[in-house]
Order: C-alpha cells, then sequence, then structure tokens
C-alpha cells in the first residue's frame, strides 16, 4: 500500500477552505443552542409542571434520536409541508446550512440544558439558605448565588459537548454541505485515496479540540479562581 | 411563638412550641441532635415553615405572605454552622452583596458598613480575600459580620462553633460574647454549655420536639427539674 504525502499537502488546504462553514455551523448553533437549552432549563426550574413537561418532553425527543436522522427529518421531511414552503421560516429552510444549524441547535440545546441542569442542582442548598436569610428573593439569588456557582460547575462537561458539538458539524457534508467533511469527500471522489485524505481530515478536527479544550481550560481557571487558596 | 408544630412528613419536628423572646434577651437552645433545635430557629426566619400555631416577631405574623417574609427576614440575622460564605465572592463582597440588592445601599455606603463590621469582628485585613483563603474561625466571623451588615433585630445562630477546629471555637465566642454585651438579641443553638452559662439570660433544654425546661443559667445547670434534662446534662459534663 502507498501513502501519498502530496496528496495531503495538496489536499490539506483545500479542505481548510472549508474552515469557514465548519466554524459558522460549530459557532451559531453553539450559541443558538445555549440560548435554547437556558430556555428549556428555565422552564424545568419554573416549578410550572406544564413548562417542565413540555421541556422534559422536547429533551427525551432530542436525546433520544440520532442527530444525523434529526437532520434528514429537517432537510427532506419539512419542505413536504406547504405551510413550512409558505412560512417566513422558509428562506432558512430552503438552505441546508439553515436546516443543518436547526438540527445542530436543536440538538444540542437538549443536552446542554441538561448539564446546566446539573450546574443548578450542585449548588450548595446552604448557600440559597443563607441568601434566604439575608433577604434576598428568589430571583436575585439565581442571578448572584446560583448561576454564577453553576456555570463554573457545568463547564467541564459543557466543553464537552462544544466538542462534540464541533464533530456532528461532520454531519451537515451529508446534505450537501462543503464543510471540511464535504471537501474531504469530494477530494476522494476524485482521487480514490480515502486513507490520505480522512487522516488530514482526522488530524484538522484534532487540532481544532486541542483549541476549544485550551480556551475552556483559561474560562476554567477564570471561573475557579476563588476556588484556589493562593492568589 | 404560640403553639408551634412542625411535621417533616409523618415525623413530628416540633410539638406546641411556645415560646416569648424578649428585646435584648439572650437565649440558648441546647438538647441531643434530633430534638428539633435547629428546626425551632429556622421556622423564626422561615427556612423552614411551620405547619400549625403562629410565629409573631415584632407585631408581623409569618403566613405564606412573601411581604411579611420579607419584612421578618429584614429584621432577622441568621449564623450558620457551616457558615454559607459565597465562594465566589470576596469577603466584602459577601458583606455587601444583601445590603446593595435588599437594602437598595450605594457601594460606597455598603462598602463602608462593610468595613465597620469587619472591624468588628477583627479582621478588616481580610476583605479582599476569597472564603477558602480564610480558616474556619475567621470565615464564621465574616458571617456574623455578614449578618450585623444588615443591621438586625435579632439574631440566630445555628451551632456556629459545631464545624470549628477546637482552637478556634473561641475566637468566635468572643465575638458573640461582645454582641451579648452590647445588647442584642440573640438565640443560639449551640453545645457551648460555658458560653450558655456566662451568657444566656435563658437556657432551653428540648428533646422531641419539646421544650423540656427553661430557666435561668443558675437553675438550669445547678437545679434541674426534668430527668430528661439531667440525663443530659450528665452526659456532655461528665467529662
Amino acid at each position: 500500500m502507498s501513502f501519498d504525502l502530496n496528496l495531503i499537502l495538496d489536499s490539506l488546504p483545500r479542505m481548510l477552505a472549508g474552515l469557514g462553514v465548519t466554524l459558522q455551523l460549530l459557532v451559531v448553533s453553539g450559541l443558538l443552542g445555549l440560548i435554547l437549552a437556558i430556555l428549556l432549563l428555565l422552564m424545568r426550574l419554573s416549578g410550572k409542571f406544564y413548562l417542565d413537561w413540555v421541556a422534559q418532553v422536547y429533551i427525551y425527543i432530542f436525546r433520544g434520536t440520532p442527530i444525523l436522522v434529526q437532520i434528514f427529518i429537517i432537510y427532506y421531511g419539512l419542505p413536504q409541508f406547504e405551510a413550512v414552503r409558505d412560512s417566513i421560516f422558509w428562506s432558512i429552510l430552503r438552505e441546508p446550512t439553515g436546516c443543518a444549524i436547526l438540527a445542530l441547535t436543536l440538538n444540542t440545546g437538549a443536552y446542554v440544558s441538561e448539564i446546566l441542569r446539573g450546574g443548578v442542582l450542585g449548588v450548595d442548598k446552604g448557600l440559597l439558605e443563607a441568601g434566604s436569610a439575608l433577604g434576598m428573593s428568589a430571583r436575585q439569588k439565581f442571578i448572584y448565588i446560583t448561576t454564577p456557582l453553576a456555570t463554573r460547575l457545568a463547564l467541564p462537561a459543557y466543553s464537552n459537548d462544544v466538542i462534540s458539538l464541533l464533530k456532528s458539524t461532520a454531519l451537515a457534508s451529508t446534505i450537501t454541505i462543503t464543510d471540511m467533511t464535504g471537501i474531504a469527500r469530494t477530494i476522494v471522489a476524485d482521487t480514490y485515496a480515502p486513507y490520505e485524505v480522512f487522516i488530514s481530515l482526522a488530524i484538522v478536527y484534532m487540532i481544532f479540540t486541542f483549541g476549544i479544550q485550551k480556551l475552556f481550560g483559561v474560562f476554567e481557571r477564570y471561573l475557579g479562581r476563588y476556588a484556589r487558596r493562593e492568589e | 411563638m404560640i403553639k408551634v408544630d412542625k411535621h417533616f412528613g409523618t415525623f413530628q419536628a416540633l410539638r406546641n412550641i411556645d415560646l416569648e423572646v424578649h428585646k435584648g434577651e439572650r437565649i440558648v437552645i441546647c438538647g441531643p441532635s434530633g430534638s428539633g433545635k435547629s428546626t425551632l430557629i429556622r421556622c423564626i426566619n422561615r427556612l423552614e415553615k411551620h405547619n400549625g400555631g403562629q410565629i409573631i416577631i415584632d407585631g408581623i405574623e409569618l403566613t405564606d405572605k412573601v411581604e411579611d417574609i420579607d419584612a421578618v427576614r429584614r429584621e432577622v440575622g441568621m449564623v450558620f454552622q457551616n457558615f454559607n460564605l459565597f465562594p465566589h465572592m470576596t469577603i466584602a463582597k459577601n458583606l455587601m452583596i444583601a445590603q446593595q440588592l435588599v437594602r437598595k445601599t450605594s457601594k460606597d455606603e455598603a462598602r463602608k458598613m462593610a468595613m465597620r463590621y469587619l472591624e468588628r469582628v477583627k479582621i478588616p485585613e481580610q476583605a479582599d480575600k476569597y472564603p477558602i483563603q480564610l480558616s474556619g474561625g475567621q470565615q464564621q466571623r465574616v458571617a456574623i459580620a455578614r449578618a450585623l451588615c444588615m443591621e438586625p433585630e435579632i439574631i440566630l445562630f445555628d451551632e456556629p462553633t459545631s464545624a470549628l477546629d477546637p482552637e478556634m471555637i473561641n475566637e468566635v465566642l468572643e465575638v458573640m460574647v461582645d454582641l451579648a454585651r452590647e445588647g442584642m438579641t440573640m438565640i443560639c443553638v449551640t453545645h457551648e454549655m460555658g458560653f450558655a452559662r456566662s451568657v444566656a439570660d435563658r437556657i432551653i433544654f428540648m428533646d422531641e420536639g419539646e421544650i423540656v425546661e427553661q430557666a435561668d443559667p443558675a437553675e438550669f445547670f445547678d437545679n434541674p427539674k426534668s430527668k430528661r434534662t439531667r440525663a443530659f446534662l450528665d452526659q456532655i459534663l461528665s467529662h
């Protein structure tokens, strides 16, 4: 078997041309997903059973089905409905990128809301009692005590989900999107050299992941500054 | 407190508690673990909700009404066994946050007040550290200062020295003795019998959710009326 180094050097810059698309999928669906997650979290913590119930069903559906299937349902399934084609969302759902971002957002939102809930549940109840004893309202306790502490507690699991989301963006290539994986598949179709191309692709994702890890490491140290004895 | 009851499920934590506390009085509550001492003081600022009877603080009856609960909490400070300082805030911020949020004090005013009370508990130099950088005794003194910053009429102490190493107990008790001397109304759940004897106006002994006996310290220690009180005192004073 041969291993063509030149092919790697040749295909790397071409794949990096898809970096922008991969980044766009990651950042846009990551941010929208985080907003959705916070919304779902608040529904779960609302104490209103109907809001809690809706959020739980939503989370169950999106954690219980493969993301690839969700992408296919949104991309191939939704346009069958005339109501969808007539709606204002059609300009987004007509584009594969819009469909991929929607699917990734809906999926990551479900996971992240549970991660955040874990953080909220991890906050020491005694601190909230101290807040109550000082006369703080439920809202004030949530903003000034629960949120900062829960954020720190949820961060390691959250960084895990962001990395997972990065790799899920590769699935967008199945609906004609030319992200890094999409371009790699095109190159493979042209050169019949899956080995070289996919290994270089894998390395690019690993470098990317390394960067995300480092970024969260910095963030974690910043948020955890109060947990160290020495300054 | 008039005929107060409190249940946890089928367990009755407080039975028919009648207790009147006057302004400036120092009360110590003692009793075996599980006797309802903590539950009793936690009902006073509504960390626990009582199931029967009435709790009236300075003319305000505790009901489900949020305004009443807020009003009571403005007058009642609390110090916890585990300090419960906010770990993500500096010492000064711990003392300022509730002033700013609840009393709408300006930042400068809140800081001034915080420093005044930190000096009173003798650790102003720690103002810009985080709680974890302080010893347990220092943390508990900060917690007392935090309660004082809200200028309460009464302070509840829930076993304030139970989580401390022995060599740190005294520094906390000294602060509490100072407070008592200045006329603060205090209700302390504690096992520190030396403190009870020297500071308390009245000692209350609880067992199985009931007030078994209340008396002034001399009477309580030297001439306890109830058999249960005597058994308890024998146990804790035998060493």
